[in-house]
């Protein structure tokens, strides 16, 4: 009985309200390794899966912008230890789909969990470094905090399929707000077993929803759709990125633009991140004698 | 129906419109007695449970795209019965709501105004001053609304209240109970006593079919009700779960269908609780045109108790039109 084991090959979902759901529209594509060999399919997220995760993320948000800043540091921070429990399976998909091995793709594993409790660790800290008690001329308290910005839309990095996606992701969770994520077109694999890590941790459903599939199809819907506050173009296809912008302007959105190429990710991080997404509250409350 | 009448102070009151056409004679015989009507009742053909779930699940996947989705939208938006039945309903909430029916999306007038404003009794008035010459109905709910466990002298007094208040339209609750229990002949002669009490106001009947347990009880309260007199029957109060579904709402419409065959006059539905987007909306509309025709595409044979979905058609309406998704930050809170 020495027959050569069939290997079970994969069809991953998205992630789209807490659940594992096909692509309404059924399609699925070929994801292949770096050097062209063949790993899994993934599902091919439609505009209507767009749409669904904008609902499910809009279902989300009271929820999770309401939550204490200390208990949604250590919601995420939970995160972080269950992706630490599925490094191995990081190490082996990151290598798969960005060429890397060795110590190299360990130490952008290992980065990309130190960034996520990097994040995590602001969460309660960020009133107190963007927010104020301003002075003004008259009998009044006078403060300003920052609030999240509602539903962001995030085209994450085209190269970097873990460290980049973290790096994105996390400040916006962080800040309170809830996200659809486009994730890397050709690398998807990580951003999938970060679903799952999400999907078994205590984020609520809802709060990230992943789609996978072409960046060109689904951001134009997501740029356009009136119930997004927020769209992070970092990943966004260079010919698209300025029509991208002008259609975000349509609905008056918050947008994080593109650089002009794709940032190295293992540098340490600073707040940019977590203060575009946002908004500033200024309260005037009246002062008794 | 004064025979099955045991002579309330309602029952003595005078109708003032007759029912235009006489019942053909097999239908009169039914309502002759309690015991013709049972007999009458329980010799409806059963309903075929499996056949009209997978019926109702077959014509719900049928897709309705484009200029169709934009009919059917606006045609839904027409039949709402926009409806506000909480305890904590004020005056200003039933003004803000018959704004919203007059003009349902102000920045797109060509919108066509919603069908009905339906509230409470004692709200009618409000309804009524904010809807004058509009042509939007104001229908209130009556006779001890929800769960209709009063005598019938309230359920009257309810009544009127309501129709002397200016309602045109009256959504009365049935006695689940004495149907259950199987006194069809009390529940008839209610809705007959209301009926004559709500002169000449369009009188909606509530089945609340959650409660009936099956649909053949739901076919014979839907042919109860028609017997007796009523305009629409109506699903459900919306106060109990389930609420409207589409295989309930079939039986409904193969009853409408049935009495326009037997005796020439059209009766309506009215789906409530539960329809919460346009894609149940619509639906709703292809089960309507198979069912019943397309005759009853129109609001005065069929409309949707419903207080949210009207925020999804108007949404759905500009995502048409404008050809991105919209959201709720862009339509009115109610």
């Amino acid at each position: 009985m020495s027959e050569q084991r069939v290997a079970v090959a994969k069809t991953y979902k998205l992630y789209v309200g807490g659940a594992f759901s096909r692509s309404e529209s059924g399609r699925s594509y070929p994801v292949t390794g770096a050097r062209g060999e063949f790993l899994a399919h993934a599902a091919q997220a439609s505009r209507k899966d767009a749409r669904d995760a904008v609902s499910a993320a809009r279902k989300a948000f009271p929820g999770w912008s309401g939550a204490t800043a200390y208990n949604r540091g250590q919601v995420l921070y939970r995160v972080a230890e269950l992706m630490e429990g599925r490094r191995d399976q990081f190490l082996a998909e990151v290598s798969a789909a960005e060429g890397t091995n060795g110590r190299r793709v360990q130490s952008l594993v290992d980065a990309a969990i130190d960034r996520w409790v990097w994040y995590a660790g602001w969460t309660d800290k960020i009133a107190t470094v963007l927010g104020s008690a301003n002075p003004v001329a008259g009998p009044y308290f006078c403060f300003s905090v920052p609030e999240p910005t509602g539903v962001v839309a995030i085209l994450a990095p085209q190269s970097s399929s873990l460290l980049g996606l973290v790096s994105v992701l996390a400040p916006v969770l962080a800040a309170g707000n809830t996200a659809v994520v486009v994730a890397s077109q050709d690398r998807p694999l990580p951003a999938v077993t970060l679903a799952e890590v999400l999907a078994t941790s205590d984020v609520p459903g809802g709060v990230v929803n992943l789609l996978t599939g072409r960046t060109a199809e689904l951001s134009p819907w997501l740029a356009s759709h009136a119930d997004v506050n927020a769209i992070d173009l970092t990943g966004a296809p260079a010919p698209l990125r300025t029509e991208l912008e002008r259609t975000a302007a349509g609905t008056v959105k918050r947008v994080l633009r593109a650089p002009a190429s794709e940032p190295d990710w293992t540098r340490t991080p600073d707040i940019t991140r977590l203060r575009a997404f946002v908004e500033t509250k200024t309260v005037w409350h009246p002062m008794g004698a | 129906m004064a025979a099955l009448s045991t002579g309330t102070a309602a029952g003595e009151r005078e109708t003032p419109a007759p029912r235009p056409s006489p019942l053909p004679p097999d239908l009169a015989d039914a309502t002759r007695d309690e015991s013709t009507l049972r007999r009458f009742l329980h010799g409806l053909p059963g309903v075929d449970a499996v056949g009209l779930e997978q019926r109702a699940a077959a014509l719900a996947t049928r897709s309705i795209k484009k200029a169709a989705k934009l009919w059917a939208i606006d045609t839904a938006i027409g039949m709402v019965d926009l409806t506000t039945l909480e305890g904590a309903d004020t005056p200003g909430k039933v003004r803000a709501l018959a704004a919203k029916a007059r003009r349902p999306d102000p920045a797109r007038p060509e919108v066509p105004s919603v069908a009905a404003v339906c509230v409470y009794p004692d709200l009618v008035d409000t309804a009524v001053a904010e809807l004058r010459g509009t042509g939007i109905g104001v229908a209130s709910v009556a006779t001890a609304f929800p769960s209709g466990r009063s005598g019938l002298r309230v359920k009257v007094a309810d009544t009127e209240l309501a129709v002397e208040a200016g309602a045109s339209e009256v959504d009365m609750v049935i006695d689940r109970g004495a149907f259950l229990s199987g006194r069809y002949g009390r529940v008839f002669d209610e809705i007959v006593t209301i009926r004559r009490a709500c002169r000449g106001a369009h009188l909606k009947v509530i089945l609340e079919t959650g409660e009936l347990a099956t649909y053949d009880n739901v076919r014979r309260a839907s042919w109860l009700a028609l017997l007796a007199g009523a305009d629409f029957v109506k699903t459900s109060t919306g106060k109990v779960s389930p609420a409207a579904t589409l295989p309930v709402t079939h039986v409904m419409l193969q009853a409408v269908r049935d009495w326009y065959d037997r005796t020439g006059t059209p009766r309506g539905v009215k789906p409530a609780g539960g329809i919460r987007t346009t894609k149940d909306a619509i639906r709703y509309l292809v089960a309507v045109h198979e069912v019943a025709g397309p005759r009853w595409l129109s609001p005065k044979l069929f409309r949707f108790g419903a207080s949210s979905l009207l925020n999804d058609l108007l949404m759905q309406r500009r995502t048409q039109l404008s050809g991105h998704y919209s959201g709720p930050d862009y339509v009115a809170v109610d």
